[in-house]
Parts: structure tokens; C-alpha cells; sequence
């Protein structure tokens, strides 16, 4: 098992005005499966991702990862997962404007402390599975928006994660380019890497082999498509 | 490490003006350190080497009664004084930072010292053997030097200096010339002058006083002559060189011990003395510095209050860079690593900052000097030590900013925008 969630809980706020976001959150996911969570906005949605991705913790419940419980973790140790373990992408990209396209993807492998001549081999590999060999040299300001979101899968991907989050990937690009980072999700799902994907849009939820609802902090779901 | 280097250089180049003037406060503090001692050093320099001559290296060692030379002309010198010998003369050669030495004896001469209708006002006249004048760093201009015979065959010859010569000759040559010494005749041999290019500049009264005795008349006669004008047994004095400006001190103190060595009484009234002038110019100097130092301490504060703005724009920095910071810490960058880039970006500020001030504090001691007049002396080892200063003054106001952006949620972070 790859993910287990139990029992999660997540509250904001004080003790005197608790804003609960997510309730008894319960589900498990099997390494290469492909999940999309789908819920409106201010559904809980991208707390359980940040949760998910180790950059929040759980008020209750327990978060396994690889069947490890790492809520006691240190901040080092958490980085430590996030770099090796997990791969984000962005609903913006996030892109430092001032790095080279390869030189954005092999970040993580720098904060992993990869060696700096196989740091630009693997970012050159990676960028190479997004289709933007050539454009390595270019900064993300020459790039269209497609562009830009595929540098970022190369930048979560090089690390060789075990979960890839993304969190509304295709949400600030037009269809076409919506399809092509699609299709680069489905690709990577091929080739045996687990996804999950939070979205709003149906058409892009469907892509992935299972479907999960989420709706006030409430997460249901798991059908087959 | 060099990833946040280049990082820091970055967010400077990015925000051109507002780094520049950030550094402003650093770089008026560094430069008016750079300036104030850079001056304070010239000016000491330019003491050191009015008083002590460079590389002239020259000690007297004299007798004192308490604080005051002693004064053969006006008391009996005390019994238990014996007349130096040239054994003690031997023993003091022989001492490692002492290049030379020779005795000699002195008595001021007011109006003593005569030739045709003129009379020196105020003059030295001093008893001296043939190695004097090397060892005092003095050169034959006109005529000849003593030499041994004239000592052995008690000639009544004289050597004068510059000041006596234009007084009683108006620049004749005066050689071959009779001067009278205290009613005694004596032959103009030749006429000597300092072998380096000494011109004191005299701005206070120390200086005046530091200067007079070398700016008077002076007559040299053979020793072995003194008594014709003189006691017999009259007390000497020493003159050593030192075999470089830094030993002047060691040589002086032990020529003092070996002659003091030579008194017959315990804890005497009088006694030798050496008259180092290096230490006389390291007094003045201090006089120098201690006022300077204040000055450098309010230079400091200036540096106080650059370091502040610094940690103000950094705190500006890390605002605004706060999604970039959030990324960073989603792809697995530790808070050390988030910390260290603000860190050395406000080193790196500062550091610029710092070696942009020595440069305007060199040219601003350059500009001082041009208008006062006062040397100056740039001190290499002061300005790698305002820049190595400078970087960690950007460190340690880049403290604050830095724990600031480390500790950032990264969820906050990247929902900033």
C-alpha cells in the first residue's frame, strides 16, 4: 500500500472558533494507481493534497506513507520526503523566472544534494519525457503556458517520486495544452507512476482510472470509471 | 553554497536601486573609516619619520639628572660617573641590534662662537671622534672629515653644519676659515650635512620642541681637543645606530643598561638615559589616534544604522519572494538552505556596499590630503578588514529576515501571491 489515510481530521482556526475541513477522511491507494479528487472550490480539496504531500500535518488521524507513520517527523525529515518522495505540480507552475528551463527542473536535485554533473543529466532526461529537450536552454518568460507546466512535470518527476501531486495542472492553460499535459499524466501513468490529481473540470477528472468526490470536508467515492 | 551566491547576485541585479541604496549607509560608513585612518596612519607615518628620519635609525644615550639632560656647563658632573672607556664602547658594538656607535661630548654654546664680527646665537658644540659622523648619518658637503690623526695630534679643527656656516659665512665657503670656539681658535676643516633629506614640518609646539635642538648651529671639534676648552673627565654621551627603525628601542635600552653599568653607586641621581625618538614618535601618535578613534566610533554608528536598512529590505525581499520560498520548501529545500540564501544575500549586499566604500574612502583621503596637505597611508590590512566586517554586518542583520523566511509555512507560501 502505498497511501493509507485514516481517520484524517483537519480544523483551522482557534479552539474557541474551530473551522473543520475535513472530516474522518479514510482511503488507500496502491502504488501506480491514478486518482483524481474533484470537489468545488473551499471543499477541502488542497488542504487533503497538502496533507497528502507533507506540507501539512493532520489534526487527528493517521497519515501512512509506504505503511510509515511519519507524523512525528522533523521539519529536516519532512523536506526530505518531499524531495525524494513526492513530485508537485502547480496550478501556476511556479517557475523561478530567472533559471533556465533544465536548471528549473534539476532544483529538487540540488535540495537532494545530487551531484551538479548528473543533476543536468537527470533534469535533461526528464525534460526529455515531457518533450522539451530542445527548449532546455530557454528561460520560462520564452515559454507558452504548456511549456511552462510541462518544465514543472519534469521538475517533479526527476527526483523519480513515488506520488505525483498535482494540483489543478491544467487549470490555468487553454484545452490544447490542457490535452497535451494530460496525455503526459496518462503517459507517466503507463509507465507505472502514481497520481493523484485535484480538479474541478470533469473532462479532465476522467482521464484518471479512479474518481473520488469530495464535498465539505466529506471525501466519497472511489468508482471505477 | 554557490547556488546561494549566485542566488544573492541575482535578487541584487534584480532590484538595481533599491540594493544601491541600501548599501548607501554602508558604503558613507565604511568610507568615512576608510578616510578618517587612513589619514590618522598618514599622519603618523609622516611623525614617525620627521622624528626619527627614515632609516637614519639613530639613539643617543645621555646622562639625566631626573628628567633633564644633564648639564656639564652649569654643575660638576657627580665622582661616582667614571669616564666611559673603550671597553664599554666594545661591549656596546657588540650588541646584535646595534649597527654602530661612537662617544661624543656636548655643551651649548650661546654666542661662543665667532668668526670675523659675528656671533652664533645659539649652537652645540660637540666633542666627537671620526666615526661620529657616519654613525650619526651626517655626510661631508664641503671640505674633509676628521680623521684619526687629527685626534692623535691634537689638531684644533672644526666642522660645522649648514646653519653655522650661513650665519658666520653667508654661504662662503668656509673652509680654510678661523672661527673661535669659547676664545679658542680654531680651522674650518669642512662643512657637513644630514645624508638623508630631512625638512621637519613644524604644526604644534611638541613638534617645535622635538625639532629645535637639531635645527640649531652645530660645531664638531676632535674629542681629544675638549679639554683646550673644556673639562678633561667631562661625562659622554652615546650615539648609536640601530641596525633598523624597529630595533631602535632594544638597542637604546641595552646601551643604557651597559653604560648605566659602568655609574659606582646605587640607585644614582643621574644616569643614562636613551633619547629614542621612535618612542617619542609613537607618544604623538597615540595623541592622534585616541581622538581619531572616537571619530571612527561614530563612522560606526552610521555602519549601525546601514545594517538596519538592510535588514529592513531584506525583510521587503522576503515578502515578496515569499511563493518562491514556499516552492522551494515544497521541493524538499531545508530551512538551513532557505535561511543561508537571505543570509548571504544580505552579506553579499553589505560586502558590495563595503568595497564600494573603501573605494570612495580612499578617494576621499585622496581629496583630504589634496587640501590639507596631510599625507595619507592606505592600510591594505584595514580595508580587507572593513569588507570582512562589512559581510558580517549584512549577516547579522540578515539574521532576522533569514529566520523569517525559513520559517514560512510553505502552504501560506505558495498561496501568496
Amino acid at each position: 500500500m502505498l497511501i493509507r489515510l485514516e481517520h484524517i481530521e483537519k480544523t483551522y482556526g482557534t479552539a474557541d472558533h474551530p473551522v473543520p475541513v475535513l472530516h474522518d477522511v479514510n482511503f488507500a491507494m496502491h502504488e501506480g494507481e491514478y486518482y483524481a479528487i474533484m470537489g468545488p472550490s473551499g471543499s477541502g480539496k488542497s488542504t487533503l493534497m497538502n496533507i497528502l504531500g507533507y506540507l501539512d500535518t493532520p489534526t487527528k488521524g493517521t497519515y501512512y506513507f509506504e505503511d510509515v507513520d511519519n507524523s512525528r517527523a522533523s521539519d529536516t525529515k519532512m523536506a526530505r520526503i518531499r524531495n525524494e518522495k513526492i513530485g508537485f505540480v502547480f496550478q501556476s507552475f511556479h517557475l523561478l523566472q530567472r533559471r533556465r528551463a533544465w536548471e528549473n527542473v534539476a532544483l529538487p536535485l540540488m535540495y537532494g544534494d545530487v551531484p551538479k554533473r548528473e543533476r543536468r543529466e537527470r533534469a535533461e532526461q526528464a525534460l526529455l519525457e515531457v518533450g522539451l529537450k530542445d527548449r532546455m536552454n530557454f528561460y520560462p518568460t520564452q515559454l507558452s503556458g504548456g511549456q511552462c507546466q510541462r518544465v514543472a512535470i519534469a521538475r517533479a518527476i526527476c527526483t523519480r517520486p513515488k506520488l505525483l501531486l498535482a494540483d489543478e495542472p491544467t487549470g490555468a492553460l487553454d484545452s490544447k495544452s490542457g490535452q497535451q499535459i494530460m496525455d503526459i499524466f496518462d503517459a507517466l501513468h503507463a509507465r507505472g507512476m502514481s497520481i493523484i490529481m485535484i480538479t474541478h473540470e470533469h473532462a479532465v477528472a476522467e482521464r484518471a482510472k479512479r474518481m473520488l468526490h469530495i464535498y465539505d470536508g466529506v471525501l466519497s467515492g472511489g468508482d471505477r470509471i | 553554497m554557490l547556488e546561494n551566491f549566485r542566488e544573492a547576485f541575482d535578487g541584487i541585479r534584480s532590484h538595481k536601486l533599491r540594493s544601491a541604496l541600501t548599501m548607501l549607509g554602508i558604503i558613507i560608513g565604511i568610507a568615512s573609516i576608510i578616510a578618517i585612518s587612513s589619514t590618522i596612519m598618514g599622519t603618523n607615518e609622516q611623525i614617525k619619520q620627521n622624528l626619527v628620519g627614515s632609516g637614519s635609525n639613530v639613539v643617543t644615550v645621555r646622562l639625566y639628572q631626573g628628567d633633564y639632560p644633564f648639564e656639564s656647563a652649569w654643575s660638576t658632573p657627580p665622582d661616582y660617573i667614571p669616564p666611559l672607556t673603550n671597553d664599554t664602547l666594545e661591549e656596546i658594538r657588540a650588541v646584535p641590534a646595534v649597527a654602530s656607535a661612537a662617544y661624543y661630548a656636548q655643551r651649548d654654546a650661546y654666542g661662543q662662537i665667532r668668526s670675523g664680527g659675528k656671533a652664533l646665537s645659539a649652537g652645540t658644540v660637540y666633542g666627537v671622534d671620526s666615526s661620529y659622523l657616519s654613525v650619526y648619518g651626517y655626510t661631508v658637503r664641503i671640505g674633509r672629515g676628521f680623521t684619526d690623526s687629527d685626534s692623535d695630534r691634537f689638531r684644533k679643527v672644526a666642522m660645522i653644519d649648514e646653519t653655522v656656516s650661513a650665519a658666520l659665512f653667508s654661504g662662503a665657503n668656509p673652509v680654510g676659515e678661523s672661527i673661535d670656539i669659547c676664545g679658542e681658535p680654531y680651522i674650518v676643516i669642512g662643512e657637513f650635512t644630514r645624508a638623508s633629506d630631512f625638512r621637519p614640518t613644524v604644526s604644534t609646539l611638541d613638534e617645535y620642541f622635538t625639532y629645535n635642538q637639531s635645527t640649531g648651529g652645530k660645531v664638531l671639534i676632535p674629542f681629544s681637543t675638549w679639554p683646550v676648552l673644556f673639562r678633561y673627565d667631562e661625562p659622554r654621551s652615546l650615539v648609536i645606530r640601530a641596525v633598523d627603525t624597529d630595533s631602535m628601542t632594544a638597542a637604546g635600552r641595552k646601551a643604557e643598561e651597559i653604560l648605566n653599568g659602568t655609574i659606582q653607586k646605587e640607585n644614582p641621581e643621574v644616569r643614562y638615559k636613551s633619547e629614542d625618538l621612535l618612542e617619542q614618535a609613537k607618544n604623538l601618535q597615540e595623541l592622534s589616534s585616541a581622538t581619531n578613534r572616537q571619530l571612527i566610533l561614530v563612522a560606526g554608528i552610521s555602519l549601525i544604522v546601514g545594517g538596519i536598512g538592510v535588514m529592513n529590505i531584506m525583510l521587503v525581499s522576503v515578502t515578496e519572494r515569499t511563493p518562491e520560498i514556499g516552492l522551494k520548501k515544497a521541493l524538499g529545500a531545508r530551512r538551513r538552505r532557505i535561511s543561508a540564501q537571505f543570509l548571504i544575500e544580505a552579506g553579499v549586499l553589505t560586502c558590495l556596499g563595503g568595497i564600494l566604500g573603501v573605494l570612495v574612502g580612499i578617494g576621499l583621503a585622496y581629496g583630504i590630503s589634496k587640501m590639507s596637505g596631510v599625507p595619507i597611508f592606505i592600510s591594505w590590512y584595514i580595508v580587507a578588514a572593513t569588507v570582512v566586517f562589512s559581510f558580517i554586518i549584512g549577516m547579522f542583520f540578515g539574521a532576522i529576515p533569514a529566520y523569517r523566511a525559513a520559517r514560512l509555512d510553505p502552504i501560506e507560501a505558495l498561496r501568496h501571491e
